[in-house]
C-alpha cells in the first residue's frame, strides 16, 4: 500500500510536470501579453514593468525559475491586481468555492443517488420514467440556464432566495442547485443503471431466496455494490466543482476562484494562469488518488496494492 | 458473514465520518450573515462596479473601475462641479502666471481621514512617485504636462528636476512644460489625486487593503475592501466639505454579468444599473426604454473605424472617404446599438465641440461616396471595383461590434458594389494585430481622459503610439504643436477645429457613432453628477 501510494505520487509529480510545461508553452505562444492595451506604455515603465515581472529573462530562465518558486508554492504578483499575490487570489478565492462546491456535491449525491435508487427499483415504471426526465433535463439544460431560471423564478417572483452576491446561507442556495444539477443528473443515471445490473446478479437472488428483508437486500448488498461507478466519478467531480464555475460564478456575483480560470487567460495575467492552473491539477491528481484509495476499501474484490507478495 | 457484518458496519461509520466532517467544514467556512442592507431614510445606497479595481492607489490606477471610487474618496487640487467646470478642491486659492505656465496652489485646511494635515508635500509626494519609472505607473504620462514629466518618466531627467514644488505645507508651486488651458480639469483627474505621505513612505503596500493605513482625503472612505467582492464606503466625518456630503454609505458591488445586475435592480437590491460603473444588458435596452425607464445622457467618447493608411486600397484618401460617407449611422444608432447614441461625423465628441452634432459631412451620403470610389479606383489604376484587394473588416470578438460589423459590410455591398470580408479576434490578439498593422480596417473606441479635444486629435498626431492608422499630415501636427502654446482659448479653439478638419478632410478614421451613458436608478435617489466625461459623483447624491 505504501510503495503504491509513493509510485503514485511519483507519476503525479510527473503529470505536473508536464501540465505546467504545456500551459507555460501555450500561453506564451498567444499573440499579446499582460500589458498590451490600446495606449502603449513608454519604454521605461514597460522595461521597468518586464524586470519586475521577470519577464526580461530568456524564456528558460523563467521556466525554472517559475519551477522553483511553484515547488515553494509561491505563485508570484497577479498582473491585473495590482499588489496582490496569486497565492492571495487562491487563498480569498479557494473557500468560497470551495464551501459552495461540497454544498453542490452534497444535493448532488444525496438527490442523485436517491433518484437513481428510485429508478432502478421502480424499473419502467412511471418513477423510473419520471426521475430519467429529471436527469436528461438535467445533463442536457446547460447551467446557466437553470441558473437564470431559479434566479427568475424562485428570487425575482417568489422572492425567496436574493438573486446574487455572496453573503449569507441564502444566497448560495441557488447557485449550489444550479451548480448541482448536471452531476446530479449524472449521478442518478449511473446509479440507477449500475443498480440494475447489479440487481439481476445471483446473489441478490440467493439473498431474497434466503428469505432476507427487501430493506436489507438494498442497503446491505444492492447500492453498497451498485456505487462503486459514483465513487470513481466522484473524483473528477470534486476538483472540478471546488474550484468553482465561471459561469456559475459570474451568474451570482460570486468571489470564488472559477473567474480566475478564465478572466486570468483573457488578461494575459501569466501568473495567475499559472497559478490557477498548478492549483487544479494538483488538486484534481489528489483527488483522483484518493478516489482510487477509496474504491479499495469499498470494493474487496479491487486490491490497489496488487496482490499479495507483488 | 460475521465478518462481513462487522465490515459493513466499518463502511457506514467511515461514510458517517465523511458526512459528519463535510457538515462541519461547510459551517466552519459558512460565509458571515449579513445585513439585507436597508434602503430609504439611511441613506445607504447600493451601486455595481462589475470588478475588481486594478489598484486604489492613485499613482497606479489605469481603468474607469479604479477611477470610479478613488473619485469618491480623494479629492485633487480641483474637483470637476455639479455644472461641469472644474472648482477649488484641496486648492483654496489657485493663482496662475500670465504664459500660463506656472501655478501657485494654496492648499485649505483639511486633513486625512486619520487625522493627518493634507500638506503641500502630499501632493509633490503623489505626483513624483507615479512619474518615478521603477513604481511602474501605466497612467504616468498624464502628468507629462508637468515641466521634465516626461523625461522624468523616460529615466532621462531626475524625478527632483519636475516641476512641481511644495513651498510650505500649504502653497503647491507647479511649472508646466507648455501653457495647458484644460491644467484644472487634468487636477481633478486621479493621477493628480495627493498621497498621504507620511504612510506611503514608512509603507508601500499602503493601498491594498482597507483599514488603519489607507487614509483618503475625499467625501467617503473605504472602511471594508473584501477582494473580488465589495467594497463599502462611508460618510469622511473629517472631509472639510461634509455638511455638503449626505450619503452615509455607499455598498460597491462586483457582480460581471449584465442580466444580474438588472435582475438585481428589478429586486430592489441595488439602486443604480448600468452605466457609468456597470453594465446593462444590450437586448433588454429597448423594452426599459419602452417603460420610460431608460437615462441617457452623451458622453466623451467616440466609436470609430481605422483605416490602414499603409494598406492597399486604403492609402488613397477618396478610397477612404467612399467607405466612410457610404456608412449609415443613423441605422445603426437606431437599429442596432439602440442607446440613444449620436451619429458621429466628427472625431471629437459634441460633449466638447457643441456643432461636431452636425459634423463635418453628411451621413449615408451615397452619391457623394460613389463618385469618391470612381475616382480613386482611376487614381490608383483600378479598372473598376472588383480589380480592388480583397478587403477584410476587423473587429474585437462581441456580440455588438460584429452586428454593427455585418451591417457596415452589407452597406459596403450595397452601396459600393464592394464585397468586404469580416474578421475578428480576442482583445489583446486584436490589439496586437492593430498595433502591427496588420489589418485594413478595425474597429476602436476612445473615451476622453480630459475634457478638451486635444485629448481626442493628439491621438494622430504621430505615426506609431496609439496611432495604429499609420498617417501622418504635417500641417495637422504642427497646427496642434500651435494649440499647445496659445494661451488665447478662442484661439486655441479654432486651431483645433482646423486641425480636426484636416483630420476629417483625410479620414484615416471613419467616425461611427457617439457613445453615452444608458442606466436605469433609483428613483429615490438625486443629485448623482455625471460628468461630460462619463464618471460618476456620488458628493452631492441623496436619497429622497
Amino acid at each position: 500500500m505504501f510503495i503504491y501510494i509513493l509510485k503514485r505520487l511519483f507519476f503525479m509529480i510527473i503529470s505536473l510536470l508536464v501540465i505546467v510545461t504545456a500551459t507555460f508553452g501555450l500561453m506564451r505562444a498567444a499573440p499579446g501579453g499582460p500589458f498590451t492595451g490600446e495606449k502603449e506604455l513608454p519604454p521605461a515603465i514597460q522595461a521597468n514593468l518586464n524586470a519586475f515581472y521577470g519577464l526580461d529573462q530568456p524564456w528558460y530562465k523563467q521556466y525554472f525559475d517559475y519551477l522553483v518558486s511553484i515547488a515553494q508554492w509561491d505563485f508570484g504578483p497577479s498582473f491585473t491586481y495590482k499588489g496582490q499575490t496569486v497565492n492571495d487570489l487562491i487563498n480569498n478565492g479557494f473557500p468560497v468555492s470551495f464551501y459552495l462546491g461540497m454544498e453542490a456535491i452534497l444535493v448532488a449525491v444525496a438527490v442523485g443517488i436517491l433518484l437513481g435508487t428510485i429508478a432502478a427499483l421502480k424499473h419502467n415504471e412511471w418513477q423510473d420514467y419520471g426521475a430519467m426526465i429529471i436527469a436528461v433535463l438535467g445533463i442536457s439544460v446547460p447551467s446557466f440556464i437553470i441558473a437564470s431560471v431559479f434566479q427568475y423564478f424562485l428570487a425575482m417572483k417568489l422572492g425567496l432566495f436574493p438573486v446574487a452576491r455572496w453573503d449569507s446561507f441564502m444566497h448560495s442556495v441557488l447557485p449550489a442547485l444550479a451548480l448541482a444539477t448536471t452531476p446530479m443528473a449524472f449521478i442518478a443515471r449511473l446509479t440507477r443503471s449500475s443498480m440494475l445490473e447489479v440487481l439481476s446478479n445471483d446473489y441478490i437472488r440467493t439473498a431474497k431466496s434466503k428469505g432476507l428483508s427487501k430493506n436489507v437486500i438494498i442497503l446491505r448488498h444492492t447500492i453498497r455494490n451498485a456505487l462503486l461507478p459514483v465513487v470513481s466519478y466522484m473524483g473528477p467531480l470534486i476538483s472540478a466543482i471546488l474550484t468553482g464555475s465561471f459561469i456559475i460564478e459570474k451568474i451570482f456575483g460570486i468571489p470564488g476562484l472559477g473567474m480566475h480560470f478564465v478572466t486570468s487567460i483573457t488578461n494575459r495575467d501569466y501568473t495567475t494562469i499559472m497559478g490557477v492552473t498548478v492549483f487544479f491539477s494538483i488538486l484534481l491528481l489528489v483527488s483522483i488518488l484518493l478516489v482510487d484509495i477509496a474504491y479499495g476499501l469499498i470494493d474487496p474484490r479491487i486490491q490497489i496494492a496488487g496482490k499479495k507478495g507483488d | 458473514m460475521l465478518n462481513n457484518l462487522k465490515n459493513h458496519k466499518k463502511h457506514i461509520f467511515v461514510a458517517f465520518s465523511f458526512v459528519l466532517a463535510f457538515t462541519l467544514l461547510i459551517a466552519a467556512c459558512a460565509p458571515g450573515g449579513g445585513d439585507g442592507g436597508g434602503a430609504g431614510g439611511e441613506q445607504k445606497i447600493r451601486v455595481n462596479i462589475n470588478t475588481e479595481p486594478f489598484s486604489l492607489n492613485p499613482g497606479l490606477a489605469n481603468d474607469t473601475t479604479s477611477g470610479g471610487v478613488l473619485l469618491q474618496t480623494f479629492e485633487g487640487l480641483t474637483r470637476i462641479g455639479k455644472d461641469g467646470e472644474p472648482e477649488n478642491a484641496m486648492a483654496e486659492e489657485i493663482e496662475k502666471s500670465e504664459d500660463l505656465k506656472k501655478y501657485t496652489f494654496t492648499i485649505r485646511d483639511a486633513t486625512w481621514s486619520n487625522g493627518d494635515k493634507v500638506t503641500a508635500q502630499d501632493f509633490e509626494y503623489a505626483w513624483k512617485w507615479a512619474l518615478d519609472p521603477k513604481n511602474e505607473a501605466q497612467y504616468a504620462y498624464q502628468l507629462y504636462y508637468l515641466k521634465n514629466g516626461e523625461s522624468a518618466n523616460m529615466g532621462k531627467a531626475s524625478v527632483d528636476e519636475v516641476g512641481v514644488k511644495a513651498v510650505d505645507e500649504k502653497t503647491l508651486e507647479v511649472t508646466l512644460e507648455n501653457p495647458t488651458p484644460y491644467f484644472l480639469e487634468l487636477t481633478a483627474f486621479y493621477t493628480y489625486f495627493p498621497v498621504n505621505s507620511k504612510i506611503a513612505k514608512e509603507n508601500p503596500n499602503w493601498y491594498t487593503d482597507a483599514g488603519d493605513n489607507y487614509t483618503s482625503n475625499g467625501p467617503f472612505v473605504m472602511t471594508t475592501w473584501e477582494h473580488n467582492d465589495k467594497i463599502i464606503l462611508e460618510k469622511n466625518a473629517d472631509y472639510w466639505d461634509n455638511e455638503t456630503v449626505n450619503l452615509n454609505q455607499i455598498e460597491m458591488i462586483m457582480v460581471n454579468d449584465p442580466n444580474t445586475e438588472l435582475s438585481m435592480f428589478d429586486n430592489g437590491e441595488l439602486d443604480w444599473a448600468g452605466s457609468p460603473m456597470g453594465t446593462l444588458p444590450t437586448e433588454a435596452i429597448p423594452s426599459l426604454k419602452k417603460e420610460d425607464r431608460l437615462n441617457i445622457e452623451p458622453i466623451a467618447g467616440t466609436y470609430w473605424y481605422k483605416f490602414n493608411t499603409e494598406k492597399k486600397p486604403f492609402n488613397n484618401v477618396n478610397i477612404r472617404k467612399a467607405f466612410a460617407y457610404s456608412i449609415n449611422r443613423d441605422a445603426i444608432v437606431n437599429n442596432i446599438t439602440k442607446g440613444g447614441e449620436i451619429p458621429g461625423m466628427a472625431a471629437v465628441p459634441p460633449t466638447m465641440i457643441k456643432e461636431n452634432e452636425k459634423g463635418y459631412f453628411e451621413d449615408n451620403n451615397v452619391d457623394e461616396a460613389k463618385k469618391l470610389l470612381e475616382k480613386g479606383l482611376k487614381e490608383e489604376g483600378y479598372g473598376s471595383v472588383t480589380d480592388l484587394p480583397p478587403i477584410t473588416l476587423s473587429y474585437n470578438t462581441s456580440e455588438s461590434h460584429a452586428k454593427i460589423a455585418q451591417a457596415i459590410q452589407d452597406m459596403w455591398k450595397k452601396n459600393l458594389g464592394v464585397d468586404v470580408k469580416l474578421s475578428n479576434a480576442e482583445w489583446k490578439v486584436y490589439i496586437d494585430k492593430l498595433h502591427n498593422g496588420n489589418y485594413q480596417i478595425g474597429r476602436m473606441g476612445w473615451l476622453g481622459d480630459y475634457n478638451d479635444p486635444v485629448n481626442f486629435l493628439e491621438l494622430y498626431k504621430e505615426k506609431g503610439g496609439n496611432n495604429d492608422t499609420r498617417w501622418h499630415n504635417e500641417e495637422f501636427a504642427s497646427l496642434l504643436e500651435q494649440s499647445a502654446t496659445e494661451t488665447d482659448e478662442k484661439a486655441r479653439m479654432k486651431l483645433l477645429k482646423q486641425a480636426e478638419e484636416i483630420l476629417m478632410d483625410d479620414m484615416p478614421i471613419a467616425p461611427i457613432y457617439f457613445y453615452t451613458n444608458t442606466w436605469v436608478q433609483n428613483e429615490n435617489l438625486q443629485d448623482v453628477v455625471l460628468s461630460g466625461l462619463g464618471d460618476a459623483q456620488f458628493k452631492w447624491a441623496s436619497l429622497k
